[in-house]
């Protein structure tokens, strides 16, 4: 998964990293083929360059190196809401049919049956980002048809379309999960197959959906990692293995 | 510390411990619980471990919040148990996203009654939040979400140095300090050094918060452990990840509290406590910056 979401990145993006595999995918884009990429933090660090891998989202090593150091006001205002973040990163515990993300509560919310951490900046990621990558290894449970609680705006959902309701950003691009990757199609942005691993069948990933989930027309298989992006991962940017299973690497 | 506690935190307060990651006056906490404040509001981005164990030691009515986690390990479990069992309190919640609460409080520093933020249009946190309103923009006609000022009674940040004054010199990361200490009524200010007046006069950029707006200065080296001060010591993550066990497990949360805030007399006597090994292991490296040319 990690080196899946380290694809979906261009040389040169700007992108609001998240702790864990996310940052773990950028960091790994920006030792491969996107060294240009300005990694961003909700913390405030700019354009950082964490030579260890950091286990919080604030760690010390994100300052240290780094292009800038800005206010969270700032980083809210001028670099999110002001349109200057090209991809953001986003994990949740449910992922629905369009896109939402529920990172809030399993359960109602007055008497949730598990009380999730909340939103963090991700309710105004999914909004502001020019588009918007989720990593979520996939499960029934973690992928319904709809999630219990929106967090975070996909592409629609009970309160309109992301063009009813006039969200600057593009919503979530891209699912990167342990079986295959999935996309918005057709016109109301509904999440299909696009990518799948080799030795991985349609049908598995049909059964860890809780929806009839389409396939789009060329659906793509995944090339294994290379030896390189597996060197890195392993012995450089995460040598505890704290985010790589065997499975992700 | 204790003074500072005594005279600015009352019993009802509306609380704020400003630090994202960085900086978190986890000695604050301690005196606050030492000194058995009750019915407190606690406001913070991140609640942490430092309101966690505030939480368990029942001085909590309230939390103000956007992100309640253990960053990078898992749950608040002391929060949690207050939530889900009302146990040692039933603790009411108020939920928001990171922009939001930075936007309450800058309005709140600002005397502003609300603040306008581009946010939440498509997700369900306003349903469970009434305070996140919106407003019609009189220039463009679009409906803007709002939310409304926070004014603290007390905001306590944590500094790498000040000067007796408590004009407050903060590098790294700054979050959301500078607006939770204008936003208060009373702000008390713990720094890692007191440094000579013409120190912070020699570098004014990196001053975050001006004496004047300051009540009480308190020096209190490791002050912000197991957080972090860039350039003093790093963030004790193992600590973070102990503190998963410890606080998953009622009886062993109360014996924690009871050897490391309750039975200890102050910070230093903590530090003293958690040994030598561990104060070496996180002594920062030194990096320095090149200063820069202030001259006309």
């Amino acid at each position: 998964m990690a080196v899946q979401a380290a694809h979906e990145l261009h040389d040169g993006d700007v992108v609001f990293v998240g702790i864990g595999l996310p940052n773990l995918a950028c960091n790994l884009a920006r030792a491969t083929h996107a060294p240009k990429l300005v990694l961003i933090y909700e913390s405030g660090a700019v354009g950082a360059v964490p030579d260890r891998l950091p286990v919080s989202i604030g760690d010390p090593a994100l300052v240290t190196g780094s292009l800038a150091v800005a206010s969270m006001a700032d980083i809210f205002q001028c670099y999110l809401q002001g349109g200057r973040i090209q991809v953001g990163f986003l994990g949740g515990a449910q992922v629905d049919r369009y896109g939402n993300i529920n990172s809030t509560v399993i359960g109602s919310y007055a008497h949730p049956k598990v009380r999730l951490p909340g939103s963090g900046g991700a309710c105004e990621i999914a909004i502001h980002a020019e588009r918007v990558v989720v990593v979520a290894p996939l499960s029934p449970r973690s992928f319904p048809a709809e999630v219990d609680f929106i967090t975070s705006p996909g592409h629609n959902g009970k309160y309109g379309s992301r063009k009813q309701l006039g969200l600057p950003g593009g919503g979530p691009s891209r699912i990167v999960t342990d079986l295959g990757i999935l996309a918005p199609g057709g016109s109301d942005g509904e999440l299909e197959l696009v990518a799948i691993y080799p030795n991985v069948e349609v049908e598995q990933v049909r059964q860890k959906v809780g929806w009839p989930l389409k396939v789009a027309a060329r659906l793509e298989t995944i090339q294994p990692p290379s030896e390189r992006e597996l060197y890195l991962l392993r012995n450089v940017l995460d040598v505890d293995h704290l985010y790589i299973g065997k499975r992700d690497a | 510390m204790r003074d500072a506690i005594a005279r600015f935190v009352h019993d009802g307060d509306v609380v704020v411990i400003e630090g994202f990651t960085h900086l978190i006056c986890f000695a604050a906490a301690h005196e606050i619980i030492r000194q058995r404040r009750s019915d407190l509001t606690l406001c913070r981005l991140t609640p942490d471990l430092i309101y966690d164990q505030l939480i368990a030691a029942g001085c909590a009515k309230k939390l103000i919040f956007s992100w309640a986690g253990n960053p990078g390990v898992g749950s608040l479990h002391a929060l949690r148990r207050a939530v889900e069992k009302n146990h040692p309190k039933p603790l009411d919640l108020e939920e928001y996203s990171h922009f939001g609460l930075v936007a309450r409080l800058s309005a709140g520093a600002a005397g502003l009654p609300f603040w306008p933020l581009r946010d939440y249009t498509g997700s369900d946190l306003p349903a469970v939040n009434p305070l996140i309103k919106s407003v019609t923009c009189p220039y463009t006609g679009a409906l803007i979400a709002t939310v409304p000022a926070l004014k603290p009674d007390v905001t306590i940040v944590h500094g790498q140095r000040a000067d007796a004054n408590g004009d407050v010199q903060i590098w790294g990361l700054y979050g959301v300090q500078k607006e939770a200490a204008f936003a208060a009524k009373r702000v008390i200010v713990v720094v890692e050094e007191i440094v000579e007046e013409k120190i912070v006069r020699a570098d004014p950029n990196r001053t975050l918060i001006p004496g004047f707006i300051v009540d009480a200065v308190v020096c209190e080296p490791w002050g912000a452990h197991p957080s972090y001060a860039q350039g003093y010591y790093d963030r004790d993550n193992d600590f973070y990840v102990e503190w998963e066990e410890i606080s998953r497990d009622e009886q062993r949360l109360a014996r924690w509290l009871d050897e490391f805030v309750y039975n200890i007399s102050d910070r230093a006597a903590y530090m003293e406590k958690l040994g030598s090994e561990r104060r070496q292991r996180l002594t920062a490296k030194t990096l320095m910056s090149e200063g820069v040319n202030y001259g006309f």
